[in-house]
């Protein structure tokens, strides 16, 4: 069989190269992190900033999704070559392969989400999710007759966790007595495409009394918010602003505007104005922040509201500090 | 052998396997027509991706490292008639051996090469007894064992990442091998390999290759494995005892598994992550069928789809309208009609063959005896 492959490669070679040098163009590029671009969450997100970016500015862009760990530094290579520029890469997996290319193209600017990479052409954006997920939390405790809310994240990770401890904190901020039931979905990534589960740790923690619950787990969220609108309870989505995923059983999203991280890329590059260094997406630069909007205005009240923005401002005066999970690997309350 | 006439050799293990091949091209390509895209250009960037230049041939090498592992992890299994689909398991734990490389990492990449296979071959030993144990013990079916070990294996793993051997303000991932200890790559003496990630230990997946061949074929152990596999009743009888070899069979199957640790783990990405394997070993499963669960069926299956892994990646790039999606279709196709419908040209090729060459045949050979030792390659493709 081999013979027959070389001889085809070689055909197929020519007209590779020709392929090539006419599509060689500087356009933006997104490389997806292993989840894939449809994972209804983070990539998704990154999506839809390049999207916005096309459709405010009329260029185009290239993305690419990848398989296995061990491309990733081709990934960026090809691109870098080929003269893409800027090259955004959603997710912290991303942070060694990055380092790597980065260094071997200074031309070229890349820019990370979710780690940082120090290098003269690396932009990192890192999201403080505590904020916002504090936010949530505390409007899960004004909302809550029960005394029990939930929390629902796909599995035992730095980053999830630090999505859980600001929702505690921000629980205990209004109301110390109120109990937080958490519960993993799974054990790996794979965890954030099981709705199934999702629903039934839902219908678990709507049994064991809650009657709000945030679901921190990306598409597979989605079961969990299921569980707790069918029974009439309230449930908070992340990331995106899933507030019409189930209108009058949404209590808020807490939203991660990592399309705003992707197109902020494209465009300072298109103005000439991108920067490296590390910006930090926070509750100040709306970077992280609690939905409104019309699917869940009628159950907030105007205490709710005044409350939150009372908080949003002590959290940006710094007057209230959220601690984050990930500068020690643990949580003051729980 | 009388009542049905014998494909030649060569038509079962080479034009067979290829004509299945060809038709999982023809398949995919179709899909590929039916998105709005040339399916040749496609097979052409494909093939270029994977064999055209020296670090497409990499890369495939270094994706058919990997599952030269696995397959023959799980290709040694089957000979003694167990179904080991617990090799991503098994890979998964036997990536802990990264850990004990990272307390030798200053001295000499030597070192971390042999701590680190040995460390890893024992975990993933380990993993794979103890279904093992359950299934000559006490009954337990090893496919179903296997599975759920799978899933204790991402649970464990998933606890050491995030509470023991997290290294501070990372997510989830151990501290990364010094320059000292790395496994050196084959491009540092041949530039031709570009920028691959192909390493030395490949040399260790061809030493596995003879290795495998040599104990199952030239070993009493061997023997016994085959023994068991092709009939339980008659190794009872011969006095083997098949709870000692399913559990050695096990370890050394698993062995192989861990074996992707050194590769991937400590060869490539340097440190241990979540979910490092990937679907290595699954994907093993299918190398091991295709390969009709023997080495040289094992290697050319493994890089049939370290030529898939890394033209797919190639094609995805190169044509955006082919999602990844696309290229797991055409892998599937491939493990289809390669794995599970293997046999469908046999009825074809016979009436093609038989039709072709009677009088001949019968008139030069006399029936060779019918139990001639030949190679279970051939054995295998029966089952």
């Amino acid at each position: 069989m081999k013979p027959i492959n070389i001889t085809a490669a070689a055909l197929g070679g020519l007209a590779l190269a020709a392929l090539m040098t006419a599509s060689a163009v500087a356009e933006p590029a997104l490389i997806y992190d292993a989840a894939g671009k449809f994972d209804k969450s983070f990539n998704e997100m990154a999506f839809g900033g390049a999207e916005m970016y096309k459709a405010e500015t009329g260029n185009d862009y290239s993305d690419l999704e990848i398989s296995e760990d061990s491309q990733r530094e081709q990934a960026l290579r090809r691109f870098a070559s080929r003269g893409a520029n800027p090259i955004v890469v959603p997710g912290f997996t991303w942070a060694e392969p990055v380092a790597v290319v980065a260094a071997e193209f200074p031309d070229t600017n890349f820019a990370i989400i979710d780690a940082v990479v120090d290098a003269p052409n690396v932009r990192s954006v890192l999201f403080s999710e505590q904020e916002g997920t504090f936010l949530v939390g505390a409007l899960a405790a004004m909302k809550t007759e029960t005394g029990t809310v939930g929390f629902i994240t796909a599995f035992d990770f730095p980053l999830l966790q630090a999505f859980g401890c600001g929702y505690v904190q921000g629980v205990k901020q209004i109301n110390a007595d109120v109990n937080v039931l958490q519960n993993f979905i799974g054990t790996g990534f794979d965890a954030f495409s099981d709705p199934n589960t999702a629903n039934e740790i839902g219908i678990s923690q709507l049994e064991r009394g809650a009657d709000v619950i945030f679901a921190a787990a990306g598409g597979a969220g989605e079961g969990a918010l299921r569980a707790a609108a069918e029974a009439g309870k309230f449930g908070i989505g992340v990331d995106s602003n899933q507030n019409y995923l189930f209108p009058g059983n949404m209590l808020t999203s807490m939203v991660k505007r990592v399309d705003v991280a992707v197109a902020n890329a494209f465009t300072d590059q298109l103005n000439g104005e991108f920067t490296a260094g590390t910006q930090i997406m926070n509750l100040e630069s709306g970077g992280v922040s609690a939905a409104m909007d019309e699917f869940n205005e009628a159950l907030i009240t105007d205490e709710m509201r005044a409350t939150l923005e009372d908080l949003t401002a002590r959290i940006i005066s710094g007057e209230i500090k959220v601690h984050d999970y990930r500068s020690d690997n643990s949580c003051p309350v729980s | 052998m009388s009542a049905r006439t014998e494909l030649p050799r060569w038509v079962t293990l080479a034009l067979m396997p290829a004509l299945n091949v060809a038709l999982a091209f023809v398949i995919g390509g179709l899909v590929v027509l039916a998105i709005g895209e040339s399916p040749l250009e496609a097979i052409q960037i494909l093939m270029f991706g994977a064999f055209g230049y020296g670090e497409g041939w990499g890369f495939t090498l270094h994706f058919a490292t990997n599952f030269v592992f696995t397959g023959l992890a799980v290709a040694l299994a089957y000979q003694a008639g167990l179904f080991n689909i617990g090799v991503e398991g098994q890979a998964y734990v036997a990536g802990l051996a990264l850990v004990a490389g990272l307390a030798v990492d200053q001295i000499h990449w030597s070192v971390v090469l042999i701590t680190t296979t040995l460390v890893a071959m024992a975990l993933g030993a380990i993993w794979a007894a103890i279904p093992g144990y359950l299934q000559a013990k006490r009954g337990s079916h090893i496919v179903i064992t296997t599975i759920m070990f799978n899933f204790i294996a991402a649970a464990f793993m998933s606890y050491m990442l995030t509470q023991v051997f997290s290294r501070p303000g990372a997510n989830s991932e151990t501290e990364t091998l010094d320059a000292i200890g790395r496994l050196p790559l084959l491009r540092e003496f041949m530039p031709f390999f570009g920028r691959s990630p192909v390493n030395i230990t490949i040399f260790l997946a061809i030493a596995a290759l003879i290795g495998v061949y040599y104990l199952i074929w030239h070993t009493k152990l061997g023997f016994k494995i085959r023994v068991l596999g092709q009939n339980p009743n008659a190794a009872r009888y011969a006095g083997i005892s098949a709870v000692s070899i399913i559990i050695i069979t096990m370890a050394l199957s698993g062995a192989l598994a861990g074996m992707v640790a050194v590769n991937e783990a400590v060869g490539v990405q340097k440190r241990l992550i979540i979910g490092y394997v990937g679907g290595y070993g699954f994907v093993g499963i299918a190398v091991a069928f295709m390969g009709r669960s023997h080495p040289v069926g094992v290697l050319l299956a493994a890089l049939l789809f370290g030529a898939l892994f890394q033209g797919g990646q190639e094609l995805n790039f190169e044509m955006p309208s082919v999602s990844s999606d696309l290229v797991v279709i055409i892998q599937a196709l491939v493990i289809l009609f390669t794995g599970a419908m293997s046999e469908m040209f046999r009825p074809a090729l016979e009436r093609l063959f038989i039709r072709a060459k009677p009088p001949p045949e019968k008139a030069v050979a006399p029936a060779p005896p019918a139990n001639q030792p030949k190679s279970s390659g051939e054995q295998g493709s029966g089952q």
